[in-house]
């Protein structure tokens, strides 16, 4: 059984909670640009959290179900035929059509059961940029064939029966969208990268002070960020040296660049911050044009971030998991 | 600015706490001058702390040889000019023929300083000082996977094909990073790289 791709939006992939232990060989985990979404979606359809969703960008696509297949839709708010953030029911041959992203600007799409496609590496994330991963390494075309589990009917109807407050074939409740952006600039938590101390105070100010726009040239590789260029460190050049998802790095032409899922795992240019981990889902719900600041913390007020991200998104698991009777 | 002693450190000290295996650590990655652990976000403890105690321990315990970091890989190259478009302006640079560039460059002990900017990219140093050349002006937008290239005092080869500013000296038959292979890179830093010269016959005759 297969999900077609009739339309296929502006990139879409396959990704699931990415690839670790790789980085000493030069490759990055990649992955959900935004996990917490992923999990919900997860989650939504009855999946453990490692299973690989379809992830859309900013503009959705047409799909077509080879059979009754329950699925969910989480992150960004689209434009959709089918209700969004909670469990649907697609009966076989039924058209999912799936416009723009109104709000945020990443979705993901899971399956009950996953995508079964061979892992590589541990994982069925899309690594664009070495042609590998999810569905023979690239994004999306019309025409394509997705996997789907093959007893994907009996499957569904038996998680769909599960399910309490059921209202046709969706239900009445929905999980909270935990990432989508409420209004814009969204704030940003960051740590003082590596070189902080290297630039002069007037550039540490401006890079604080800034409303950052994102760049249209911006990827799953990184976000560059558009506003007043940056002067970068008067001494010396920077050694090649380790970076991270969230890194803000400030190449010569002063626009700085924050590292995203498929970011490069070493790097020459001077680092001014990192984004608090926590902050980076967040960040990959915001489409070119999406406007951000940055707000100065620290190691402890980055871990209490992730820890209250962490629990915001434990309690809407375990509500979910409710639903379903467990 | 690059310290050999410092990255040698740096690969010996990776490579005792990649060998602890702690569950908390994701990824162990040496750089050129410095170490980076991921932790996994779930971790509750106290970060630098534990970072710190970590390094800490590992040092105490005796970190090891830098002979037992990395292994021997022996690299096939070709140094024909159909794979090493840069070769000529490099002999001229450097008042060398094209012969004796790729002769130095063959001749030369190399140590992979760090794997970085994509996947199984490798940074070596040991190039012959005489080689010493700047990276190209204007970067090609795309460089054929396999070419070994040289700039400033290093060499690297490209995994796969994409953009690079390096003078491209030569082509390895190698698969240098194939997700699917059991071992994925070919390289891993601390390895010392030597090359072995085969003719474009030799070349094509590999396997693909």
């Amino acid at each position: 059984m297969t999900l077609r791709v009739l339309r296929p939006g502006i990139l879409m992939t396959v990704q699931d909670v990415g690839r670790h232990g790789y980085q000493h060989l030069g490759l990055c985990p990649g992955g959900a640009m935004d996990p917490v979404a992923l999990a919900l979606a997860n989650a939504l359809v009855g999946n453990g959290d490692d299973e690989a969703a379809l992830e859309l960008t900013i503009l959705g696509p047409d799909l077509e179900f080879g059979a009754d297949t329950l699925i969910a839709l989480c992150g960004a708010e689209f434009e959709a035929n089918i209700p969004v953030n909670r469990p649907v029911l697609v009966e076989a041959g039924k058209l999912v059509h799936i416009g723009r992203a109104m709000r945020g600007a990443r979705g993901y799409l899971a399956v009950a059961g996953g995508l079964p496609i061979e892992p590589v590496l541990g994982s069925r994330s899309t690594y664009l940029p070495g042609h590998f991963g999810g569905h023979e390494g690239r994004t999306l075309r019309r025409g394509d064939a997705i996997p789907l589990v093959a007893n994907i009917a009996a499957l569904s109807q038996e998680r769909f029966a599960r399910l309490k407050g059921k209202n046709g074939r969706s239900v009445r409740w929905w999980a909270p969208p935990l990432t989508a952006p409420d209004r814009e600039p969204i704030l940003l938590h960051v740590i003082e990268g590596e070189h902080y101390a290297r630039f002069d105070a007037t550039t540490q100010r401006t890079f604080l002070d800034t409303v950052w726009s994102i760049a249209p040239d911006s990827n799953r590789m990184g976000f560059r960020l558009g506003g007043a260029p940056l002067l970068g460190p008067a001494q010396g050049e920077i050694l090649s040296g380790p970076t991270c998802l969230g890194s803000v790095q400030v190449p010569a032409n002063g626009q700085p660049i924050v590292l995203m899922a498929d970011h490069q795992t070493t790097g020459g240019y001077p680092r001014i911050a990192e984004v608090a981990y926590a902050d980076v889902p967040r960040l990959a719900q915001l489409a070119p044009g999406g406007r951000l600041h940055f707000a100065r913390c620290n190691l402890e007020i980055a871990a209490q971030l992730r820890k209250a991200l962490r629990e915001r998104l434990d309690s809407a698991l375990h509500g979910i998991a409710w639903e379903y009777g467990n | 600015m690059l310290d050999l002693e410092v990255n040698a450190f740096v690969q010996r000290l990776a490579a005792a706490v990649h060998a602890r295996g702690e569950p908390w650590i994701r990824d162990v990655v040496p750089a050129l001058g410095g170490l980076a652990l991921h932790f996994d976000p779930d971790f509750e403890g106290v970060i630098s702390d534990v970072a710190a105690e970590l390094v800490e321990r590992c040092m105490k315990e005796g970190l090891p040889d830098p002979e037992n970091v990395g292994r021997e890989v022996e690299v096939p190259v070709c140094y024909d000019r159909v794979f090493a478009p840069d070769i000529e302006e490099v002999a001229a640079r450097t008042a060398l023929s094209p012969e004796e560039v790729a002769t130095r460059h063959a001749a030369g002990e190399y140590r992979v300083l760090m794997i970085g900017f994509a996947p199984g990219h490798a940074y070596m140093s040991g190039l012959d000082a005489k080689l010493t050349v700047p990276r190209r002006a204007t970067p090609r937008p795309v460089v054929p996977t396999g070419s070994v290239a040289i700039a400033n005092e290093q060499t690297v080869i490209y995994p796969y094909a994409i953009a690079g500013g390096w003078n491209i000296i030569g082509r390895t038959p190698l698969t240098v990073f194939n997700a699917s292979r059991a071992q994925p890179s070919l390289f891993t830093a601390g390895d010392r790289v030597r090359w072995r010269p085969i003719s474009a016959a030799e070349f094509e005759g590999f396997p693909k």
